[in-house]
């Protein structure tokens, strides 16, 4: 199998700060893989180095046989990038756009015209084609900088948090794009915060914290290494919450999981015996409970377990 | 693309099929595109166009007719003098505005889409400048119609007015290059607006631009005598009214040719260093 996307010690510092610490990948010719971490941990440093717009400062990196910083022209051919904000013109209109990048692609006049309409009623941007980019909505500019990347259908498709800030409708249907553009042959890198948007596209993936890959492998790998379950307890009322908690805390210590849902209580537990002991001391303290399950972990618990902290904590660091 | 309308099978196979052509746009090709776009935010913010020719209408209104009786014995001998000067004074401020929209580019990730492409990475600062000179030429079109019509004379006749704007736009260009490193150094376009006007009050005003430097203190007149905008006011003046220039022009080629020198490179390797 071939790599399209391989990196080896891959570092870089800003000023005195490090942003990468060594980042190895490797990442197969037409799978979609994803690059998980809290902000701040390196992703978006990570894609910039390899779509060519920063330069490492430690190791190396290919793109389809391509060093990133030698042949960074032959880099820039083969790929495209969805930033994190929407990199199109909002005074231009979403047609105008489209054709502005068919243009610098070499495209003709005539294709670029073609191929933009081709995209915008693809996109369902048909009727919104003609309007400044400004007055679309935050789903609709996503769209838009999404077929700006497939102008020309790169062979990588590097895509930055595609999805924050979308409504889950929005959410779905970028998703589906997705699925449907690594169907085509084309690799596809994502970064996102999202654990459960990895698990659903991402054949493999790797968690970065600190500039580091932390955990690499298929979402199930990362489930069965931490080799622990998870323990889900659905109350019957929100009132008997603190008085659960402290019960599940006292018998599994650090594994409680916060921030979820007011009926609800997650958390890690080490063995089923374990699970059983929580159940016998809800149980006994007469706490009404309506679900009570003990199955994988979620990748939210996998981040904790690899981390010491929940995915959606936000951190003062800068994003880098 | 409601999950119901994305296509599916053969239509989105089709959708993606297209290839990268084999070559990708020439350097020529791309900064004619870039320029193109530079037009069409001409079309579609207009607004930016009026925004900085408005205060020039204003002063050559005021000028003409509150100073003009008192600087040059009448309305219509004043706007002789002032007009050509006023052309200066437009165009050079307009010229922050390439700042202020590359700062805005920036912001907005345009340029992170644009260095990503395999195009000639200089193209988007140059396709810019383009579609800005066409922007200054408007503005000064502007300016002398209304000049025209409130009784400016140019004896230098089409033709001198023609070589004067001319050398303001080649000048501008090169002052572009200023508010590109501006552009690029501060975080909010707002801030290149504020910064670049901190330069561009005392470069416009401190000129002979309204009034000659017989008046001034010495030690002014030095400094007014040694300001660029002087020398292009001057040889604007001068070619509008058909009397010979050439010292003038040289002085402005001079000034165009440090200011574009140093300028330039700068801003190429701040352009080209990462962000």
């Amino acid at each position: 199998m071939t790599n399209a996307i391989e990196t080896v010690g891959l570092a870089k510092s800003f000023g005195g700060t490090r942003a990468l610490a060594g980042v190895d990948l490797a990442i197969r010719e037409g799978s979609v893989y994803g690059l998980l971490g809290p902000n701040g941990a390196g992703k978006t440093t990570t894609i910039r180095i390899l779509t060519t717009l920063i330069r490492p400062t430690g190791g190396s990196a290919t793109v389809l046989g391509h060093d990133v910083v030698r042949e960074a022209k032959q880099v820039r051919r083969k790929v495209s990038l969805t930033g994190q904000y929407a990199s199109v013109d909002e005074d231009l209109t979403g047609h105008e756009n489209l054709v502005l990048v068919g243009r610098l692609l070499g495209l003709s006049w005539k294709t670029s015209k073609q191929r933009a309409e081709q995209l915008l009623e693809a996109f369902g941007l048909l009727d919104a084609g003609g309007r400044q980019v400004r007055t679309y909505s935050g789903g609709m500019r996503r769209r838009v900088d999404i077929a700006a990347s497939l102008v020309v259908v790169p062979e990588v498709l590097f895509l930055d948090e595609p999805t924050t800030g979308l409504d889950p409708r929005s959410r779905n249907q970028v998703w589906e794009l997705v699925r449907q553009i690594a169907a085509q042959g084309t690799t596809v890198l994502l970064t996102t915060q999202y654990l459960e948007e990895a698990d659903r596209l991402a054949e493999r993936m790797a968690v970065i914290d600190h500039g580091r890959v932390i955990a690499e492998g298929t979402s199930r790998d990362l489930k069965s290494s931490i080799g622990t379950n998870s323990l889900r307890v659905r109350l019957g009322s929100a009132d008997a919450r603190p008085r659960a908690l402290e019960l599940v805390t006292s018998i599994v210590g650090e594994g409680v999981l916060p921030g979820q849902e007011p009926l609800e209580i997650t958390a890690r537990v080490e063995s089923q015996t374990q699970a059983a002991r929580v159940l016998v001391a809800l149980g006994e303290a007469s706490i009404e409970i309506a679900q009570f399950a003990v199955g994988d972990p979620s990748l939210d618990e996998v981040f904790l377990a690899l981390t010491g902290k929940p995915a959606d904590e936000p951190k003062a660091e800068a994003k880098s | 693309m409601s999950a119901d309308t994305l296509p599916t099978g053969d239509r989105m196979r089709e959708l993606l099929s297209m290839r990268a052509p084999a070559h990708p746009a020439s350097s020529l090709s791309s900064i004619v595109t870039l320029a193109w776009r530079a037009m069409l935010k001409i079309k579609h913010v207009p607004f930016q166009l009026f925004d900085v020719t408005i205060t020039p209408i204003m002063f050559t209104l005021l000028f003409t007719y509150i100073f003009g009786g008192a600087i040059a014995g009448s309305p219509g001998e004043y706007i002789q003098y002032l007009l050509p000067g006023i052309v200066v004074q437009t165009i050079v401020f307009i010229t922050v505005y390439t700042g202020v929209g590359l700062n805005t580019d920036i912001q907005k990730g345009l340029y992170d889409r644009f260095r990503s492409l395999p195009i000639w990475q200089p193209s988007p600062l140059l396709g810019m400048l383009l579609g800005d000179v066409f922007r200054y030429a408007m503005a000064t079109s502007l300016i002398i119609g209304l000049g025209l019509i409130l009784g400016f004379r140019p004896a230098g006749g089409v033709l001198g007015v023609l070589a004067a704007v001319g050398l303001v736009l080649v000048f501008a260009f090169a002052m572009s290059w200023l508010w590109i490193i501006i552009g690029m150094l501060v975080r909010t376009p707002e801030s290149v607006m504020t910064t670049s006007f901190v330069f561009l009050m005392p470069l416009t005003f401190a000129s002979n631009i309204f009034v000659g430097l017989d008046t001034m203190p010495g030690w002014l007149q030095t400094l007014v005598g040694n300001n660029p905008v002087t020398f292009l006011a001057d040889a604007a003046r001068k070619l509008m009214h058909g009397e010979p220039a050439g010292p003038e022009v040289v002085r402005v080629l001079i000034a165009t040719a440090i200011v574009f020198g140093v300028a330039a490179p700068i801003a190429m390797r701040l352009y080209r260093k990462e962000r």
